[in-house]
């Protein structure tokens, strides 16, 4: 073997494995992990919509109604539809990584994963009760 | 790449913009994305919609859900980018973390106009 040949053995050792681009059309679990992630996409897609409103709102009664004229259009509404899948999907996902992710202690005693996700659904709740009432609220 | 010491500090703001948003987003979204706008709930008039963005308390909330849902696109859309397509630049960092900056400040001066 010359010195400027490696061992193929070697070579396996020392490089990493090539990765393909779309790895994560491989598998079902890597796919939904994808999905996850591209959540994020509709939550910026959301703070643009709600900017969009809040401007609309400051600048008027005549603003405000153009928008909800604009928000019913097919392609806005078909775009929030798809961005409530997926921030339903952000929102399950997220919470049930919390058990994980939060070690809560009471005393000495780790507080159950159970209660901890009980927590974060009770607090949904009670978030998405409170921007009703502020809304819809008499 | 951000530096490694800075990622803890990423992370905080990214999952502290994962819980606001999942807490917060599905009922604003519902509302303003598919009820008002298919007619199933009669939306709140302008004078309303006024005087809950005037509240201070609100106008806080929905500061800190912005920019921190924002912080949240920029720190998974970067590992979106880096895991999934194999992306990794210094450009991707800045335009990320640029971007949620950027739409941070036009959210606090946006609300600001509404007062």
């Amino acid at each position: 073997m010359s010195p400027g040949q490696v061992q193929p053995e070697y070579r396996q050792r020392v490089l990493p494995p090539r990765v393909s681009t779309l790895w994560w059309l491989g598998k079902g679990t890597y796919f939904a992990f994808i999905l996850r992630e591209l959540s994020c996409v509709f939550v910026a897609w959301f703070v643009a919509y709600l900017l969009l409103l809040v401007r609309a709102v400051s600048q008027g009664d005549a603003s405000y109604q153009e928008f909800l004229a604009w928000s019913a259009t097919t392609p806005i509404l078909l775009l929030n539809l798809v961005s409530f899948l997926f921030l339903i999907f952000h929102t399950v996902t997220f919470f049930d990584a919390a058990p994980r992710a939060m070690v809560m202690k009471v005393g000495r005693n780790r507080v159950p994963g159970r209660v901890v996700l009980a927590g974060h659904y009770a607090g949904w709740a009670a978030a998405s009760a409170i921007v009703c009432w502020l809304l819809l609220g008499a | 790449m951000v530096r490694q010491h800075s990622e803890p500090y990423l992370w905080l703001l990214f999952s502290a913009g994962g819980v606001l948003s999942a807490m917060l987003m599905p009922s604003l979204l519902l509302l303003f994305g598919i009820a008002f706008p298919l007619g199933w709930v009669r939306p709140p008039t302008h004078e309303r919609m006024l005087a809950v963005l005037a509240n201070p308390l609100t106008r806080l909330v929905f500061l800190g859900l912005c920019v921190l849902s924002l912080v949240h696109w920029a720190h998974r859309f970067r590992h979106t980018l880096h895991d999934g397509l194999r992306l990794a630049h210094p450009m991707i960092t800045a335009l990320c973390y640029g971007a949620a900056v950027a739409g941070s400040a036009l959210a606090a001066y946006l609300l600001w106009q509404v007062a």
